[in-house]
């Protein structure tokens, strides 16, 4: 048979690909065998545009037990525990599907941790959405918020941290990413490999439906005014069903009975068997016809594609196959013998023991297409980093920029979101949401693990190489806040069409940029996952490459949070304020504008700004941390005395400003990097200062925690004094808001 | 003395109330799993919190089928200190052990922070350590807390002194602005006529380590260890 143009279109293969599908098969493929090659060549899975530039990341280290090409990665922390933890987008889907989409985000993620043998005990999220005042947006924002707590919520799996931030370019595609991490045993560690001919493949979890077939596809391509047609790709998620899979699975895995275990997410029964096979050099043999269904009348290519939810392959010891069957019975799944382990290396699928198709598993994974594609430096770039302030006229107040950043939705507290999170379940949650990264304790251990997930894409949008540092940074110095020392990454890479040379330019130098940083801070990356053609009507999003990184706590006792916490401690700045509002929040929300350059990054300071965060943390004299970014100082501060009931009065060296007038504004707006403010008890402060000289750390008191305002002077200047009640307020319900004053109206 | 705490295949707070007691209190518990028919020789029975199986229809309402519950029927009826916790709570509500339904939360969104509840009721196993009036802070996390029950019911609730927690602000005062949830008086916790069965939607279990933010819920859990050593609540096994 030939395969149509149409045919070939509508699987998003293009004509070069679909002759490499015959070189590999030497004939024609069959419509399934078709179908299983565009899956797995789709951007989304074979990561075909990322793929050379990925290799570049540093991804090893003397705590990685597994670094990238598992389900998850996975690092030491000690007592023979190992912490497993990936981030992943789901962002294509859930603008079709708010709810739906963003919860099967978190079921997919969640499957991909406990695969490993760990039980997921954290989940944050990183997320991007339009500007709040369009009803649309806020429709799209409630219902991911909802998708993610329902399915999070249900299963018992805490969401502890993240961020949300808030920009026109995510208006028609919004990013929802979602981290998760658990904690296995390190010898207990499976892995996604089928092997030893014989040996029983098994099927189990929910049954096989005609939901989210093609969806890896419809996640490899841009979105246009016929993307809500695409509604039949969302898969609907049922977190029942995966806590029953998760518990059986790890109820499973004590028996030591499986050889191997992957779940089935994008790309379903097709990717779990080709990629099983790949990494244990063996081949699998499986008949759909075994496969449980949910529907009637399901052909082999709609059961290879489906990407239902709540599904697992597993390969089981031969002989053992009772014991694993009992515990699915246990829990009222399905587990059901498919197929088995072959020695030819390939994928045969079978219906009703016909063949209908064969494919050497090397082809669908390792031999997949590699694309080098051309980039070429945006036009953009050149005209966006001219930024004269000077021509911006003369500032607001501070007071009022202090108001309107506290009550911008990227800056203000997201309680409205983490509210509707369970973030408490398993009693590990040392810091909430909201409070810089969030820690959970490890039962069993003195340990904690620190966890944050951040990029701000207005700095990777004017220069995708700093930008990205700067993402690699801004994590690891929030988990180094806390008190924690960084030991593992994520990476989760929002771009646009690779196929335009400028997105493939973004994407490029934001990889080396963040390989850059991570070597430099020594934090090995683990896996991740890419997200292109984040696209609607050819407008791509702001990059967004996501670093999510995990640090180590020794001493649970000794966690770092970041409000104040008594009268009359003593408040010192660390690092340095320059005038750096390129990319600021200050310039988007008092001018709209998206400029400059971003802050300038020095790794080496960057670096030993963290051994002080930590050495002060674990000999108890940081008593309060938190970083400054956007917003600069004066939103930290403020976020400092949230929620305490103590106000502040410091007093700041003006920042060297070459822009006349501009002083005060650089020294409380600017976004300079490797800068946090701490707190220390009374008579300490010489501890502190002596342990950041010596790390070459600028250091300065500033002032004293008390009082209920929060008061700023600048060179004996008072700039700065607003009631501490007045602030909270503007910052805590900035969000709520919109959704009031929207119902207001209808 | 020995905790049974029931395993439905979606609760998800099993682990916590073990965890309380046995490294916080350091006593004894045991799992039970749903399906079982036998409490083994538990001296108090917690059904957790989550979503007992998935909760899609009505949470809890499919949880009272579920063999263990006729077990925990005859426990509770021989008088032995039962506590459900938020979802535990809904299934007891579900299965009549105490009276009233759970309506959505008024914000009809699911709400996870810390609250403010007023013991008013101290002769419970699960009470008897407390002072009376004592307001404690403990995390509520539900989607559907809004108790209900009929006027005639609720006065009978009342008269009977069978709210046993009711929510209020920080001088135990009962506000508008202290329900979080919209639940009828107030009510957070209720207990049966005989007083040996207790259900609450906040999460004590939650509040048992001052590091977890707070340890107010330790109480509930002190006073059943009491009422148990006193043989005040002793189950006919």
């Amino acid at each position: 048979m030939t395969i149509a143009p149409d045919v070939l279109e509508r699987h998003g293969l293009k004509a070069d690909e679909y002759q490499r599908i015959v070189d590999a098969l030497k004939r024609e493929p069959t419509l399934t065998e078709l179908g299983i090659f565009s899956v797995m060549w789709s951007e989304h899975c074979s990561y075909k545009s990322s793929r050379v530039h990925l290799r570049t990341l540093p991804t090893t280290g003397p705590r990685v037990l597994q670094g990238p090409g598992e389900n998850a990665g996975a690092v030491d922390i000690g007592d023979g525990l190992a912490a497993v933890f990936k981030i992943e987008s789901h962002n294509h889907p859930s603008f079709i599907e708010p709810y739906q989409g963003a919860a099967t985000g978190v079921g997919g993620i969640i499957r991909d941790i406990f695969t490993m043998g760990a039980r997921p005990i954290a989940l944050l999220n990183s997320l991007r959405f339009g500007p709040l005042d369009d009803p649309l947006v806020r429709r799209t924002f409630a219902g991911v918020v909802a998708g993610i707590a329902g399915y999070g919520n249900s299963i018992g799996i805490p969401t502890v941290g993240g961020e949300v931030g808030f920009d026109e370019s995510y208006t028609g595609n919004p990013l929802v990413n979602v981290f998760c991490l658990g904690i296995a045993n390190a010898v207990d560690i499976i892995k996604g490999v089928a092997s030893g001919a014989g040996n029983a493949v098994y099927y189990v979890g929910a049954k096989t439906g005609r939901d989210g077939i093609h969806g890896a596809t419809m996640a490899s391509a841009e979105f246009d005014e016929k993307s809500a047609e695409k509604r039949p790709a969302v898969q609907v998620g049922d977190p029942f069903m995966e806590k029953l899979l998760l518990e059986a699975c790890l109820e499973v895995m004590k028996t030591d009975a499986l050889i191997g275990i992957q779940d089935m997410g994008a790309a379903g029964l097709t990717c779990s068997t080709s990629e099983m096979g790949s990494r244990g050099g063996a081949g699998v043999e499986i008949d759909v016809s075994l496969v449980p269904q949910r529907e009637s009348g399901m052909t082999p290519y709609e059961i290879m594609l489906s990407e239902s939810q709540e599904r697992m392959l597993m390969v089981v010891k031969c002989g053992r196959e009772a014991e694993v069957e009992q515990v699915f019975e246990k829990w009222d799944l399905h587990a059901v013998r498919v197929g088995e382990v072959t020695t030819d290396g390939k994928l045969r699928v079978k219906n009703r023991g016909e063949v209908v198709a064969e494919i050497p598993n090397g082809a669908l994974t390792d031999e997949a297409p590699v694309y080098r594609r051309p980039m070429a430096e945006p036009v953009y770039i050149k005209e966006v980093q001219q930024l004269s302030l000077a021509s911006l006229g003369t500032p607001a107040a501070p007071a009022e920029i202090f108001r309107r950043l506290l009550a911008s939705p990227t800056i203000a507290s997201k309680r409205w979101v983490y509210r509707q999170y369970d973030h408490m379940v398993r009693t590990n949650t040392l810091v909430m949401p909201g409070m810089g990264a969030g820690v959970v304790r490890v039962k069993g251990t003195n340990r904690a693990l620190a966890m944050s997930v951040d990029c701000n894409s207005r700095f990777v949008y004017l220069d995708p190489f700093a930008g990205a540092q700067l993402a690699v940074a801004e994590a690891a110095r929030n988990v180094a806040c806390a008190g924690g020392v960084p030991i593992g990454a994520t990476n989760c890479l929002n771009f646009g069409n690779p196929e335009r040379p400028e997105i493939m330019w973004q994407f490029a130098k934001a990889v080396e940029g963040m390989g850059a940083a991570c070597r430099a801070l020594d934090i090995p990356i683990t896996g991740g996952n890419v997200s292109l053609y984040n696209e609607t009507d050819g407008r791509a999003v702001l990059p967004t490459p996501v670093l999510g990184v995990v640090g180590l706590i020794d001493e649970a006792d000794k966690v770092v949070r970041r409000a104040f916490q008594g009268a009359g401690d003593v408040v010192i700045m660390l690092g340095e304020t320059r005038e750096e509002l390129g990319g600021s929040e200050y310039l988007k929300v008092m001018h709209g504008l998206i400029r400059g350059v971003p802050p300038v990054l020095d790794l080496a300071r960057e670096a030993a700004l963290h051994r002080v965060l930590i050495d002060g943390a674990s000999t108890g004299v940081i008593r309060s941390a938190q970083d400054c970014s956007e917003g600069g100082f004066a939103a930290t501060l403020a976020e400092c005395c949230i929620g305490t009931g103590l106000g502040v009065d410091v007093e700041m060296p003006g920042a060297a400003c070459a822009t006349p007038g501009l002083g005060d504004i650089a020294t409380l707006f600017s976004e300079s990097a490797s800068r946090v403010v701490v707190s220390v008890a009374a008579g300490r402060e010489a501890d502190l200062l002596a342990l950041a000289a010596r790390q070459g750390v600028p250091a300065r008191r500033i002032g004293i925690v008390g009082g209920a305002r929060i008061r700023v002077s600048i060179d004996r200047r008072r700039v700065l004094d607003e009631p501490l009640s007045e602030a909270e307020h503007t910052w805590t319900t900035a969000i709520e808001r919109f959704f009031e004053s929207a119902r207001a109206i209808a | 003395m020995k905790f049974a705490v029931v395993v439905f295949p979606g609760s998800n707070c099993d682990h916590d109330a073990h965890y309380a007691a046995t490294h916080v209190l350091g006593q004894q518990a045991e799992y039970v799993w749903h399906k079982d028919t036998s409490l083994g020789n538990a001296d108090v029975v917690i059904l957790p919190g989550g979503f007992a199986h998935g909760d899609y229809l009505r949470t809890g309402a499919i949880a009272r089928f579920s063999p263990v519950m006729a077990e925990v029927r005859r426990f509770a009826d021989a008088g032995g200190p039962v506590l459900g916790i938020c979802n535990g709570f809904q299934v007891l509500l579900e299965a009549g052990l105490l009276p009233g339904a759970m309506l959505r939360n008024r914000s009809v969104r699911f709400q996870c922070e810390h609250v403010l509840i007023k013991t008013e009721q101290t002769d419970t196993p699960f009470t008897l350590a407390c002072r009376p009036g004592q307001v404690l802070r403990i995390p509520i996390a539900h989607g559907e807390g809004n108790y209900y029950a009929e006027p005639d019911v609720v006065a009978r609730l009342e008269k009977n002194r069978q709210v046993v927690f009711r929510y209020t602000n920080a001088e135990g005062v009962q506000t508008e602005g202290a329900n979080p949830n919209g639940s009828v008086g107030n009510i957070a916790g209720l207990c049966n006529e005989r007083r040996n069965v207790v259900g609450l939607m906040p999460h004590p279990e939650r509040a048992c380590e001052l590091a977890l933010g707070s340890s107010d819920g330790l109480v509930l859990f002190d006073s059943v260890v009491r009422a148990v050593t006193q043989g005040a609540f002793a189950a006919a096994r």
